[in-house]
Order: structure tokens, then sequence, then C-alpha cells
């Protein structure tokens, strides 16, 4: 399978600040991938420098086998809008649905309308007055109509009643399935999202942790829960994430898939154990001092 | 509705075969797409199919192609044998733990069996 998106040891610094850090995945074409991770992790910088917005310090980029950096023929076949995307002061809805096309070749007026319309989204309001889920509905359009091979959607659901986040979803798969593009999705809402996704890539400060099958990454980490002292013995043989306790029970997220030794030995000691889900993996992730999945763990 | 029980892809598969056995799908009719199960679960299409191609492998649905999916002959029997295997596993041995921790003995629990069936019927 051919990759959309090859990113290869990218660094972006600002001044001081090391907002990338060494970052290396890769998007097969065709993949609806979630990119998670805390605020301040990097999300927003990789989807900047896979849309050709911005250029690495050092490290690669490609999107469709080419460089999208000032590529005009790539870049007209990559969607992004960014979740604080500002709209020219006297811009309505028409507007934005009038010049889009002249940047995203295979526009759909057809989808765009039916969102639009789904979404409720003012046509006689100014964009600089609409509200955050509004926003984040105009940018649904943007990304969804736009029909680009490379669509890099930055926190689509910020401000989205349940409503509108259910039409988002049924809209990107029957559109996805009748035309099949490339998806990279950062989001925080893990648990509503993950169904979403065949591949997740977790980033925290600036590094890859995780970059797994979805299904795969099911067996990247565990969670034990007993009391203080089984949970001690239980995590002793193993590298732990994150813990918390209160009062003489304690609760940690491990590394590594669950396997019949360590069933046995928390039946035995009283403790529970359970399978991690994406959203305790990317919890785990974001806490201090945590180290990132080596490429044994990779898929 | 797909968290904490095993990965999308076996959920979607578990749910498709409870219809099958449930009579939803009759044997030789066809089943909804990959890509219909998608959409109306809300789910990536690629996790869809690998859920559908599950029962296809297990000889539950089998393709026709350029015509669809079809619950093939003797599914509902294959899932329900199945199942019945699984059935110790799922529901026994919860059972049967949560017997123990509240002091149950299994002379009591045959009564309360029995007097639950009466209830019922």
């Amino acid at each position: 399978m051919t990759n959309a998106i090859e990113i290869q040891s990218a660094t972006r610094t600002f001044g001081r600040t090391t907002a990338l850090d060494g970052v290396s995945f890769a998007v097969p074409e065709g993949s609806i991938c979630g990119l998670l991770g805390r605020n301040g992790a990097g999300k927003t910088t990789i989807m900047s420098i896979i849309a050709g917005q911005d250029r690495p310090t050092s490290g690669r980029v490609e999107v469709l086998g080419h460089r999208p950096f000032e590529n005009e023929s790539v870049l007209s076949r990559i969607s992004f809008v960014r979740d604080n995307q500002r709209y020219p002061d006297n811009y309505r809805l028409g507007h934005v649905l009038r010049i889009a096309p002249e940047f995203a070749p295979n526009w759909n007026a057809d989808v765009a309308a039916e969102l639009v319309e789904g979404f409720r989204i003012p046509t006689r309001t100014d964009i600089k007055k609409f509200s955050r889920g509004q926003l984040s509905s105009v940018a649904i359009v943007l990304g969804l109509a736009s029909r680009a091979a490379v669509t890099l959607l930055d926190e689509p659901y910020l401000g989205l009643d349940v409503t509108a986040r259910a039409l988002f979803h049924d809209m990107l798969l029957r559109d996805y399935t009748a035309h099949p593009r490339t998806v990279l999705l950062s989001t925080h809402l893990i648990e509503e999202s993950e169904k979403l996704f065949d591949r997740v890539v977790v980033v925290d400060r600036g590094r890859v942790r995780v970059d797994s099958d979805v299904d795969e990454a099911r067996d990247l980490a565990f969670t034990l829960s007993g009391t203080t002292a089984a949970v001690d013995e239980l995590a002793r043989r193993h590298t732990v994430l994150r813990s918390h306790t209160v009062s003489g029970l304690k609760s940690v997220t491990v590394l590594g898939a669950a396997d019949d030794a360590v069933r046995a030995d928390a039946d035995g000691l009283g403790a529970r154990l359970a399978p991690a889900s994406l959203q305790d993996l990317v919890a785990a992730f974001g806490e201090e001092g945590s180290e990132p999945i080596e490429e044994g763990a990779r898929a | 509705m797909f968290v904490d029980k095993g990965p999308a892809f076996q959920q979607l598969a578990a749910k498709i075969a409870d219809e099958i056995v449930a009579g939803t799908y009759p044997e030789g009719t066809a089943v909804p797409s990959a890509t219909d199960f998608a959409v109306f679960h809300q789910m990536n299409p690629a996790t869809a199919s690998k859920g559908v191609n599950l029962l296809v492998e297990m000889g539950a649905l089998y393709k026709k192609r350029g015509i669809g999916m079809f619950v093939a002959a003797g599914a509902r029997d294959l899932l329900r044998s199945q199942r019945r295997e699984e059935f110790r596993k799922q529901y026994m041995e919860p059972l049967l733990r949560e017997a123990r921790v509240l002091e149950i003995d299994v002379a009591e629990l045959h009564h309360m069996i029995d007097e639950h069936e009466e209830d019922e019927t």
C-alpha cells in the first residue's frame, strides 16, 4: 500500500521552543487516521507541515509522493482548515462557499449544501460573529465538500452539538465510501471518534508515542486495579505509564499486552485487569515522564 | 457502543451473528454491505469489512461476486453451536463467581434458577 503522507524525522523549532522533535510516521492512502494528544502536543504543527503552510526546521515531509511546500500540484489536492481559521471581516457563509471551489478542484456543491442545511449554519450573519460550533461547522463543510485526496481535519468537533457530530460522522463515512480519500483527524473526543479510525498516531510534547493500527493499539497497554499492595506487586515487572492512588487502592496503566501469566497473577491477588482503552492510552502518554513506545510496538 | 469489549471489527461480527441467530437475516438472503454497516454504525469502512470477512471465514456468510453478501445455509446452527461453547465462559463463570462472593451455594443457585423459570412461564 502506498503512503499518502510520509513524515521522516521532522523537527520544528520556534525560537527556543521545540514544537516537533524528530516526528516520523506515515499514513497509508485511503486511511482514516486519528491524530491524538494533549493541547500543545504538536498536532496542529504537524498538520500545517503536511498542508505546506509551514516547513520543518529539519526532516522530510512528503504528501502524495511530493514535498508540499509551495508545490501547487500537491496543494490543490490537500484540504486543511485550522481549528482557529480566520475569515475576512465582512464575510458571510455565501462568500466562503463561492470562493472555496477556487482552491478545491473536486469541490462538490451538493455535499456543501447538505451539510449547511444539516448544521443549520446561518447565512445572513457575518462569520466573525459565529459561535465556536458554527465555525466548526463551516470548517467541516470546507473539509468534506473539497473532496481533497488528503483531508486534514483539525479538531472538527469543537463546540459542535451531538446532532451535528452525528451528521459529521455520517457525511464523512458516506462521502468517503463513494469517494475514498486519506483523512487525518485530530480530536480530544477519543471515545466518540475512535471507531472512525483504522490507524492512530499519538503525540506528546512534539514526539510520536504511538503509531499503530487501531486494533493493535488495544494491545499496547492495559490497566491493573486493586489494593495498592497487589497492584504494586503486579506492576513490578512492567513499565508503568500512569498511576492513580486513593486510600489503599491503586490503578495503573502499564505498557504492553496482558499475557496469561499476568492474568493468572492478577486473579490470584484479587486485582482487576482490563485492556486500556484508546482514551486511557492517550491520557497515560500525556502524563509527565512517559517514554515513547519503540519500534517493536509499531505496526 | 463499541468500547471495552474487544476490537470494533469483532463487535460488528458479533452483532451480525446475533441477527443471523435471531432470524433477522434468514439463510440464503442478502445482508447489508460492509459499507452500509460502516455508515449505519458510524465506523471505519475497513474495520467493517474486517468484521464481515470474519463471518465469511467462519462460513456463516458468503460472497456472490458483484451482487453482495449472503447468509450461508446452516449459518444459524453453526453460530448457535459456537455460542453454546461461549455460554460457559460468558455466563456460567461470572454467575458462579458472583454466587461464591455472595455465599450462595450450588443447591440454592439451582433453586433460584427453577424459581425464576417458573416465574417466566
